[in-house]
């Protein structure tokens, strides 16, 4: 089966984020890439959907700018077969990324479609849904796991208060979030490997952004708190400040 | 163009508490475009009878689709009634709440619309006829401003940081059926839905949150949390770091943080928990934070508006006594 897993490079989410001077852009300067972490859990349940098949393909693809190759080389050392790299900008209007990822998925014929749940820069959670409906496949967004037997795909939704099941035939689009798919450490094999896979590129075709940056800011300081006290004894006081000045409870 | 629709979210019949806030939101948005707000809701047959309310926070038309193949939440379904809802209404803009349905729909319905959408919204103002929506990215550690050069707007907002207000507008429940809904072309099944265990509220739309960190030292010791917890009363929930849900001490459905949920409450507790920068990130929106923690150092203080240095073990369970001696009180 065909498998393709839709990643994004974005910051590592250690890096402290810096503005740069035009005020609509982030500063890259010193900033570490890595695959968005949620991507790797779909890196992880594409490949052990191959293992457990014992044929196959994976297929990375991804938009971006200059830099994404490494991190698709990245995805290939984890284990993935070939990627496919559309250059442009991956913005903050998931509906152009969506549209670009649908055109060249269009021609791919796969069987399964998998995203992370969401970029762990823009979070806005959107690109994967947004190109299943463009595709017309059924979605199930935010699985923590999912059951393939046969073409029927089960999957596990955690939403408030519980869990939603949904049950859907290939061909079909996954979101992945924390849960059955722990993203393994590319092997050293793994890493040589990648260097020979196959990476293509190609210009995106997604169309301008209608989702206009006015400017960035960072978020507002929070006035300095206080140390109430040490110990127990300082208990009573805090729960005093909670009523009377929080007014929290 | 004026007008706004604010899509109301419904589980088991019951309509869910953000959706005062997304009428709310949807209103405030109507009056600065010089519209008036509609509210959507979409269940099974007896939905509507819970749909008037909605009016008390400025709906004036509330529209009702009741239909049995809708009673539980349908990604196609759904999209499809609100697309369709909101192509006849010729809305300027549609609020959608950022939950865990509200993130899947939206997005269906931006595909299905051709226009792009701002999640998880924080604030918002209108600006020369246009909506200008703020919204975190890096999980807050930065706020971008957008402007929309497509209409309708779309937006979903972030539970707890907007204001449910009431409004005198009241508006009448009126039916909406939209043609060729045809459940038998729906590609998706949807089971049933599965309740968890303990029926405590979701971490990311309590108003009060008690978090452990790695210093509560061992899944044995959440008892101590649960205790706080039941203290603060049922708008309160558990809530877990990385470290916590990394060393399987908690499931990722309670985790705080960057690759976990971004939360707002009234409260927060911050329990043995260093701050680090993906933590800080999930929580730091939160209206009052409160920390303990032995090190004074710790990064976690320095967002905190109050603070305990001190041995959790001895600090947790005389703060819980103290709010429970409050709570007697009241």
């Amino acid at each position: 089966m065909k498998i393709v897993v839709c990643i994004k490079r974005t910051p590592d989410t250690e890096t402290k984020i810096r503005l740069g001077g035009d005020g609509v852009s982030i500063d890259p300067d010193g900033v570490k890439f890595i695959i968005s972490p949620y991507d790797e859990f779909a890196i992880e349940a594409g490949l052990q959907l191959k293992e457990a098949s014992g044929d196959g393909e994976v297929i990375l693809l991804s938009m971006g700018g200059d830099g994404t190759q490494e991190t698709l080389r990245q995805g290939l050392a984890m284990g993935a077969d070939r990627a496919i790299l559309l250059k442009g900008e991956a913005g903050l209007d998931g509906l152009v990324t969506a549209k670009a990822l649908a055109a060249e998925l269009k021609e791919m014929d796969a069987s399964l479609i998998l995203f992370g749940m969401k970029g762990a820069d823009m979070d806005q959670q959107q690109v994967g849904p947004m190109t299943a409906t463009l595709l017309g496949l059924p979605c199930a967004t935010a699985a923590s796991g999912f059951e393939l037997v046969g073409e029927t795909l089960t999957c596990r939704r955690g939403v408030e208060g519980g869990a939603e099941i949904l049950e859907m035939d290939l061909p079909a689009v996954v979101t992945i979030t924390k849960g059955k798919f722990e993203p393994r450490y590319a092997s050293l094999k793994g890493i040589m490997a990648a260097k020979r896979k196959p990476l293509e590129e190609k210009d995106a075709q997604g169309g301008e952004s209608r989702l206009i940056v006015q400017d960035l800011s960072y978020p507002p300081e929070r006035p300095a708190g206080r140390v109430v006290g040490e110990g127990p004894d300082a208990a009573p006081e805090l729960v005093r400040l909670l009523r009377e000045e929080a007014k929290a409870l | 163009m004026g007008d706004v629709l604010a899509i109301v979210e419904q589980r088991e019949g019951k309509i869910r508490g953000v959706s005062s806030e997304v009428v709310s939101v949807a209103a405030r948005l109507a009056q600065g475009l010089g519209g008036a707000a509609h509210a959507i809701l979409v269940g099974g047959s007896g939905v509507s009878a819970g749909a008037t309310e909605m009016g008390r926070f400025g709906a004036e038309k509330i529209l009702v689709t009741e239909d049995d193949a809708l009673r539980d939440y349908h990604p196609q379904g759904y999209a499809q009634v609100v697309t369709d809802a909101v192509r006849e209404g010729g809305y300027g803009a549609v609020v959608f709440a950022a939950t865990a349905q509200g993130k899947d729909l939206a997005p269906r319905v931006a595909a299905l619309l051709d226009v792009p959408l701002a999640s998880d919204v924080t604030d918002f103002r209108v600006e020369d006829g246009g909506i200008v929506a703020v919204r975190p990215i890096f999980s807050g550690k930065a706020f971008a401003s957008l402007t929309f050069s497509a209409s309708p707007a779309m937006l979903s907002i972030r539970p707890n940081v907007f204001q449910a207000q009431e409004s005198a507008a009241g508006g009448g429940v009126e039916a909406f059926n939209p043609e060729g809904l045809d459940p038998s072309a729906w590609t998706v099944r949807v089971g049933e839905f599965q309740p968890s265990g303990g029926g405590s509220k979701d971490v990311a739309e309590a108003s009060m949150v008690v978090t452990g960190g790695r210093g509560m030292k061992g899944p044995e010791n959440w008892g101590l949390l649960e205790e706080l917890r039941d203290a603060l009363g049922e708008d309160a929930a558990l809530g877990a770091s990385r470290a916590v849900i990394d060393a399987g001490w908690r499931p990722h459905s309670e985790q705080v943080g960057q690759t976990g949920k971004t939360v707002a409450p009234k409260l927060y507790f911050a329990l043995g928990i260093s701050g680090a920068i993906q933590h800080l990130a999930g929580m730091r929106t939160s209206q009052t934070i409160v920390a303990v923690n032995k090190d004074r150092d710790a990064p976690i203080f320095q967002v905190a508006d109050y603070g305990i240095v001190g041995d959790l073990f001895e600090v947790l369970p005389r703060i819980t006594e103290e709010v429970r001696k409050l709570k007697a009180g009241d």
